[in-house]
Parts: C-alpha cells; sequence; structure tokens
C-alpha cells in the first residue's frame, strides 16, 4: 500500500501507514494459520471417503435434520433480531418504568448455559412439571397447554438465552449514534417509526449483523441444548456418525460441510453490505430519550420484564433451589479449585483473545489487500464449528506437533520427551483462543468501524505518532466494544465444555468440568450448584461492564464533552 | 489491581513451568466414568498402596479419539469407560494390550469380559421395563418385544435412540432376534410412543408417573435415585424376558492401554478393582449389581429382587451397536 492509493481513496488507509503495516499482517497471518490448522485437520477427513455412512444418513435422516436446522435457524434469527433491537432501542431512546434497572438487567441471561435455560424449562412446563400437574389438579386436564418439547419450545429457549449477544451490541450502537443523525432525519420530516427504521436501524448494521451472526453460529453449533429437546439438527447427525457410527472421519465431512455453509453465509453478508460506511456522524452526546406514558410505558415494562423473568429469574430460582438441596453434601474444599481454575482460564483467555481480535480488527480496517481479509475471514470461523469436533481437531494438531517433536528427537538421539504441548494449559489457552476469536472480533469490528478515518488522521497531522494514535484516539473510543469483547469471551470461556474435558490438564477441573459431569448421569440438582457458582461469577463481570457505560452515559448527560 | 494481576501471572508460570514429575508409582486413568464414581475408589487404593492415581474424566468417544492420537506418548496407562460397546470399539481400534491375569480371570464372568482378554467389565447395569403401578395391570407386561403389541398403543414412553444403553439393547435384540425381526419391534415401539422420546431415563420415569404414559425402558440405578427422592412415586420396575433371552445387562468397564506406561501397576489396580472389597463401593457408589458375582448387591438394590439376565457376550453390543443405529434410523426412532 502506497501514498498515491491512499490519494485516489481519500480518507480510508492513511493512519494504517502509520501504525506500522508488516507486523500487523504477520501478526493476522499466524492467527489465521492457528485456526486454520485445526479445520484443515476437520476437512481431512475427507481423504477418506465414508460412502455407507452417506448413503444411510442421506436415506433416512439427512433431509428431516437440514429441515429442523432451517425452521430452527429461521426462527432464531428473527428472535433475537426482535427481542435484541427491540429491547436495546427501548432502553436507550425511550424513558420507562423501570428502564434503567432493565437497561443492565437484560444483559444477564449471557450468563446463563443454554442447556441450563433448556432443562428448567422443561423441567417446568413439560407434562410432568409443576405447571401442568397444577393445571390438571385445578381443571381436570392440560391437554391445551402447548407442548415445550416441540420446535417452538427449543427456537423459544435458544432465542432467550441468545437475544443479548444483539442486545449488548445493538444497545451500544445505538448509545454512540448519538441523537444528531436522528435528529437531522426527524427535522427532514421522518416520523418516529421511519427514522427508526430508515436511519438508526440501517447505521447498527455492522453491530446487529455481529450479534445476529453470533448467535446463529451459536445455534449450528449447538448440541446441548437441542440434545435436551430431542430436537434433531445437522449437528445430531455429526454426533451419530462420530458416537454412534464410530466413525470420525464422516462426523468431520460433516462438520465441515456446516463450516463451509458459515464462511459462505458471513462472506455473502460482507458483500450485501459491500462498500457502505457506518461511522457516526458529527459527535452530538448521548441520545435523548422519548417518554413513554400510558399503554406504551405499561407495554415496555411488561415486555422487559417478561423476558427478563423467563430468560433469568426463571432458571435462577430453580438453580438455587436445587443447589439448596445439595450445598450440605456437595460444598467441599474442591470448591476453591474449580472456581480458581474457572476465573483464571477465563481471564487470560479473555485477554489473548481480545488481543487477537483487535489485530484482527485493525488487519482489516487498515488493508484492504485480498490476504489480510481472507485471513481474517479463516481466523473468525472456529466459532461455527461444534465445539467437540474443534476441540478433537485442534488435539489432533498437537498431538501431531508432539509426535513430530518425539520422532526429531528419536532421530538425534536424545530419547522421547513424551508430550511437550499436549495436555498443557498452553494447549488449553490455544484452543480458547481459536474457538473465540469470532466473539470477541463482532465488537470490536463494528465500534471499530464507528471510527471516522478523518479522526486518528487529524491526529496524525498534528503530529501524533502511532502509538500514541492507538493509545489517545483508537482505545478510548474502543473502549465498550473492547469491554463487550472480553466480556462475552470470559463468560463463553467459563462455559465452554467440550475443549475444556479434552485438553485440561490432570487436575484443572472448572465448574463446567463438574456441571459436565453431573448433567450427563442426569443428576440436575447437584450441577445447579456449580451452575449457579458460574452464572454468579459470570454476572460480576456484567455489572462491571455496565456500571462503566451507565457513568460514561451519564457524565455526558450532564455535561456533554465528546468521549 | 496490578498486584492481582501479578500475582495472577507469577501463578501461571509457576504452573506451567513446573515439570511433570511422573513417580514409578503413578498411574494415569483417562475415564469416561464421573469423578464421583470412582474418585473414592482411587482414593481408597491409594491409601492402601500408597500408589498416586490421576485421572481425566470425558465422554468415550473423545477420550478414544485422544488415547488413540497421542499414540505411543501418551501418558494414560487405563482407559476406563460406561457400555461394552464403547470398551469393544476401543478395542477393536486397537487401544487395549491384552491382559492376562488369573484374578481377573476368576473374579469377572466371561460374558461380561472381552473373549480375547483386552477389557473387563466391573459392574452391570440392568436396562429394564418400569412400568405405572395404578395404570398397569398384573400379568400386562412380558417382554421388551411385547411392548410393540397394539396393546400399548399411546402407552409407551422411549428415552431418545441417540444414547448408547438403547444401542446396545437394540444391538443385544438383534443378535438374539436377527434384524428383520428387531426392526419390527422397533417400528412398534415407536407407533406406540404416547409423546416424542425423552432426552433422559429419569424424564421417562416422571412422565410415566404423571400418567403421560404407562411404562418404559430404563436403567434401574435411575429408578434407585429417584426412588431415593421420591419413596412414594408409582413406579415398579419389571424384568421382563424371563424364559429366553433374559434382561439386558451392560457394564461399565476397563482396559490397559496399548502404550501404557506403567501396565504392571495398572494391571495390579484392575484386579484390585475386581475384588469383593472394590466391588461393593464400586457397584455401590451408583446402585448398580457387582460384576463379581461373589458380591452381594446393596440391600436397596437388592429390594428390586433377583433376575436372569442376558447371557450372550456383550461384546455383541459394540460390534453391532452401528447396524443398531442404522436400524432406529429406518424405524424412525428418534
Amino acid at each position: 500500500m502506497t501514498r498515491t492509493t491512499n490519494s485516489v481513496l481519500p480518507g480510508t488507509r492513511t493512519d494504517g501507514w502509520r501504525l506500522g503495516l508488516q507486523p500487523i499482517q504477520l501478526a493476522t497471518l499466524a492467527l489465521a494459520a492457528m485456526v486454520a490448522l485445526p479445520l484443515l485437520v476437520v476437512f481431512s477427513g475427507w481423504l477418506q471417503p465414508e460412502n455407507t455412512v452417506w448413503q444411510h444418513l442421506v436415506e433416512t435422516v439427512l433431509t428431516d435434520l437440514v429441515l429442523n436446522t432451517m425452521v430452527l435457524l429461521t426462527g432464531v434469527a428473527s428472535g433475537v433480531l426482535v427481542l435484541g433491537v427491540g429491547l436495546a432501542w427501548l432502553t436507550t431512546m425511550c424513558e420507562f418504568p423501570g428502564r434503567r434497572l432493565f437497561d443492565w438487567a437484560l444483559m444477564l441471561p449471557l450468563a446463563i448455559p443454554a442447556y441450563v435455560l433448556a432443562f428448567v424449562a422443561i423441567g417446568l412446563f413439560d407434562y410432568s412439571g409443576p405447571v401442568q400437574t397444577l393445571m390438571r389438579n385445578s381443571f381436570g386436564n392440560s391437554l391445551w397447554f402447548p407442548p415445550i418439547r416441540s420446535t417452538g419450545g427449543v427456537i423459544s429457549v435458544m432465542v432467550l438465552v441468545l437475544y443479548p449477544y444483539v442486545y449488548m451490541l445493538a444497545r451500544s450502537a445505538f448509545i454512540t449514534q448519538g441523537h444528531g443523525t436522528l435528529e437531522a432525519a426527524r427535522v427532514l420530516g421522518l416520523g418516529p417509526w421511519s427514522a427508526f427504521f430508515r436511519v438508526a436501524l440501517p447505521m447498527a448494521r455492522p453491530a446487529i449483523v455481529a450479534g445476529i451472526s453470533l448467535a446463529l453460529m451459536e445455534t449450528l453449533a449447538d448440541f446441548g441444548t437441542v440434545a435436551v429437546f430431542n430436537y434433531d439438527t445437522f449437528t445430531t447427525a455429526i454426533y451419530k456418525a462420530w458416537f454412534g457410527l464410530f466413525n470420525l472421519q464422516a462426523a468431520s465431512q460433516l462438520a465441515s460441510l456446516l463450516l463451509l455453509f458459515v464462511a459462505l453465509a458471513l462472506f455473502g453478508e460482507r458483500h450485501l453490505r459491500g462498500r457502505a460506511r457506518y461511522h457516526e456522524g458529527t459527535r452530538s452526546g448521548p441520545p435523548r430519550r422519548h417518554q413513554l406514558s400510558g399503554a406504551a410505558a405499561a407495554l415496555s415494562t411488561f415486555a422487559a420484564g417478561g423476558v427478563f423473568t423467563l430468560a433469568f429469574l426463571l432458571p435462577v430460582i430453580q438453580l438455587v433451589s436445587w443447589a439448596w438441596e445439595v450445598i450440605a453434601v456437595d460444598l467441599d474444599s474442591r470448591y476453591i479449585g474449580l472456581l480458581w481454575h474457572t476465573l483464571i482460564l477465563g481471564a487470560i483467555a479473555a485477554l489473548l483473545t481480545v488481543t487477537g481480535a483487535l489485530v484482527l480488527a485493525f488487519a482489516r480496517r487498515l488493508r484492504g489487500d485480498r490476504l489480510t481479509g481472507s485471513a481474517v475471514g479463516v481466523a473468525t470461523l472456529g466459532y461455527a464449528l461444534p465445539g467437540s469436533v474443534l476441540a478433537v481437531g485442534i488435539m489432533l494438531t498437537f498431538t501431531g506437533i508432539d509426535n513430530f517433536i518425539n520422532g526429531v528427537a528419536r532421530l538425534l538421539g536424545q530419547g522421547s520427551p513424551g508430550q511437550v504441548l499436549g495436555g498443557t494449559v498452553v494447549a488449553l489457552l490455544i484452543a480458547y483462543l481459536v474457538r473465540f476469536l469470532a466473539v470477541a472480533f463482532g465488537p470490536i469490528e463494528s465500534a471499530l468501524s464507528r471510527i471516522r478515518h478523518s479522526l486518528p488522521e487529524a491526529a496524525h497531522s498534528l503530529g501524533a505518532g502511532g502509538g500514541e494514535v492507538l493509545r489517545r484516539i483508537y482505545l478510548p473510543l474502543l473502549r465498550p466494544g473492547l469491554l463487550t469483547a472480553a466480556l462475552l469471551v470470559l463468560v463463553d470461556v467459563m462455559k465452554e465444555m467440550p475443549a475444556t474435558l479434552l485438553l485440561r490438564p490432570f487436575g484443572w477441573d472448572t465448574l463446567a468440568v463438574r456441571i459436565y459431569e453431573m448433567t450427563s448421569e442426569g443428576e440436575w440438582e447437584r450441577a445447579a450448584l456449580p451452575g449457579i457458582t458460574l452464572v454468579l461469577v459470570g454476572l460480576l463481570p456484567v455489572i462491571i461492564l455496565v456500571r462503566r457505560s451507565a457513568r460514561r452515559t451519564e457524565r455526558n448527560d450532564n455535561d456533554s464533552e465528546p468521549s | 489491581m496490578n498486584t492481582l494481576l501479578r500475582s495472577l501471572a507469577l501463578s501461571l508460570v509457576v504452573t506451567l513451568a513446573t515439570p511433570v514429575v511422573l513417580a514409578g508409582d503413578t498411574i494415569t486413568v483417562y475415564s469416561a466414568r464421573k469423578e464421583h464414581l470412582i474418585k473414592p475408589l482411587f482414593d481408597a487404593y491409594s491409601k492402601h498402596t500408597g500408589i498416586t492415581i490421576r485421572y481425566i474424566t470425558d465422554k468415550a468417544g473423545p477420550l478414544l479419539a485422544r488415547l488413540k492420537a497421542e499414540g505411543a506418548n501418551t501418558p494414560a496407562d487405563i482407559l476406563m469407560t460406561v457400555d461394552a460397546g464403547n470398551l469393544w470399539q476401543a478395542a477393536n481400534q486397537g487401544a487395549f494390550a491384552v491382559v492376562d491375569s488369573q484374578t481377573l480371570e476368576e473374579n469377572i464372568p466371561s460374558h461380561l469380559q472381552d473373549p480375547d482378554n483386552r477389557w473387563f467389565g466391573l459392574s452391570v447395569r440392568a436396562r429394564t421395563i418400569v412400568y405405572n403401578t395404578e395404570r398397569v395391570k398384573d400379568g400386562e407386561l412380558n417382554s421388551y418385544e411385547d411392548l410393540a403389541s397394539p396393546n400399548w398403543k399411546e402407552r409407551l414412553c422411549l428415552r431418545t435412540s441417540k444414547k448408547v444403553y438403547n444401542q446396545s439393547l437394540v444391538a443385544m435384540m438383534m443378535a438374539r432376534l436377527g434384524e428383520e425381526k428387531t426392526e419390527q419391534v422397533v417400528r412398534g415401539w415407536v407407533s406406540n410412543l404416547a409423546t416424542p422420546p425423552f432426552s433422559n431415563d429419569t424424564k421417562v420415569m416422571e412422565a410415566i408417573a404423571a400418567g403421560q404414559c404407562d411404562a418404559g425402558i430404563v436403567n434401574t440405578y435411575y429408578f434407585g435415585r429417584l426412588l431415593k427422592k421420591n419413596p412414594d412415586i408409582k413406579l415398579a420396575l419389571f424384568w421382563p424376558n424371563q424364559n429366553d433371552g433374559g434382561v439386558h445387562v451392560n457394564i461399565s468397564g476397563a482396559g490397559i492401554t496399548r502404550h501404557a506406561k506403567n501396565p504392571e501397576a495398572a494391571v495390579k489396580l484392575l484386579e484390585w478393582l475386581s475384588t469383593p472389597e472394590a466391588q461393593e463401593m464400586f457397584a455401590g457408589l451408583n446402585m448398580e449389581y457387582p460384576a463379581n458375582p461373589a458380591v452381594k448387591t446393596s440391600p436397596m438394590v437388592a429390594a428390586w429382587g433377583k433376575f436372569k439376565g442376558d447371557s450372550i457376550n456383550v461384546a455383541e453390543a459394540g460390534k453391532r451397536q452401528a447396524e443398531a443405529v442404522m436400524l432406529m434410523d429406518r424405524a424412525g426412532y428418534r
């Protein structure tokens, strides 16, 4: 990239030139390679044809599984879009009773693992659960009650667990949009609804799309939740091939198709977005909230309260009451170890992953070349694979490297060093990085895309160096995005099961490991204690994040200082 | 904040830099049997012998994949899993070494171990019929196959076919009845379902107790756990097929890995696990039946009555598991 190009495309690349291109490009390629290796291992499943398994799947269940998956994706996409964007708009742009509470409380469901909500929902609302039992005792039958173990049920649970991704990203987009642009739209004659649909929503598109993609990738890769509902999706076929037909090759082939689908969808969205830019206009302070009254206010409180109750209060109450039954027996000194491992792994992984994602986001912004673009694309694919499949891909990569090292050592007559990478904390942390880069990338990239290129350029022209621009312009402006990213990764890592189970060193059990051991034995009461601990630990960062952003907003409310 | 970060970093460095020192008397176990069901036994053995046992738990599939990938570098001496299907598969993929042990031969009946001595059952679980005591009449229950008859239309609840326990049950039926007959039975079950299959045995029993259906097929220890929590529940166990093949039984078990670093000590541990002292605890922790026939079952389990169990070698379940999965897919059993 040269000066000449910069003058052709004014205002897009200048800042990158000064930040130094080579290191960032190398770092991006290194990250992409880290993700690509395990993915290649998964794709290598194609080297060995598995016709029998394919023929069987095609002849029996595959059509249904693909249809089910499509229905689930459509349902979850529309659900998280409506809930996430709707609630974010309500809490940032409108004033209604309880708004201050819901503003942060609506993020809390993020800390609830999806399979936990699934089990609680089925426990409460299925035929043998307390709700229908009560109905039968009062009215004689409960036949009119909608079955929870149904397509509608699984979609509802997924939406309630995944909407916070969209909510958080849309919320910070709406906050940073400020009121200037919207007011301009209103002055130009748009009503409140059309201002929302024609100005605010399109401007928040990168954020909303990032949120929905995360939700959909998680839906596609999910196995735990659909298993609780016995709702068969494409991942069911992957696990069937692996655990039922003992065919890891066929499972890899299926998983790689899933990956291909996600890659195409993401590429398609980028393509559709085209060259549109989403920088905020002249910064004009935080949004001015519209005071709702009467029925509108009551409805808003009811909607926000309803979502919060179903997605958070209900499961938490259920978990607490289960945990209470077993706390005397199960709460022992080993819990300190579990908690410590959970926290330290989560914190370090969050730090690493956010740093990695920051590199990727800058690389994409500063470098327009194809190589960097594809490298970034590859580096953010890890989230689309079912956790177990990715974990095996990573495990095979590490053991491959270990076996190579051992082979070389033997050739040199040094004996066998045994395991070098496999079974170490480093391996586990790399696995988290590979899996969750996409999660951190979404919020950071959408925050970055709202910073006008002229801002760092102005700083440069005032004599600031690359480091200073990063420190004094980018990082402060990116702070909400970085915090959101760190929080999402932290919570996701703490909930993560398959990679933790397969790659943890001896003795490194976490809360999620304990939850797995209990739930897989069907001992939900005993899983509730680590479960509620996980929720509480996950809540702390949410609350810290919320308080920070609330303080910032209030400060701006008071003196309209541009932040 | 800085101090905290520094101490975090320090402790991490210490953890990472600590070389993995393995004394000669350490045994490493990869286990698909959960920690709370094995740790008390390992603790007892360590106290007894001074040998350290370290382990990680995960599902059988990932553990086997890891064991195979690690090859000669694996730290694992023992692979312990539930379900004969998984053990058979591990043996079939060459993960186990042949063990020549007089003690294990004497303690574990031959149909509960690998014909080629690569794995040994350590506990037995029965997968039997459970029914609602108020809604099922005496003499109505008979065999697994009979649950496919029109008498049970809209009265049956089942767990998902994706659970290995059901795959083994169907695989063993195939061994006894042949593929065609078994498929008819499974199709019959599916058409008798009162509600779509559940994700676990406990939910099946709760539905039966609530009257959503009248009978189902579950592992006995789940029944035991439910009974402990709710002694008045209107459920009872029925032992089917007492005049022919017997109740479907499965095992949890273990084998010595092919590249074990400490095979002699590992074999000794397996031998100890098959002795009456350990067997009582091994089965008792999970309300299962001991694999060693000389050991008494716990009083609560014994109260469910004696039964004739299937005596075909459990290895059949592994051999036919893939076929069983395909059969259930064809029959529309989700």
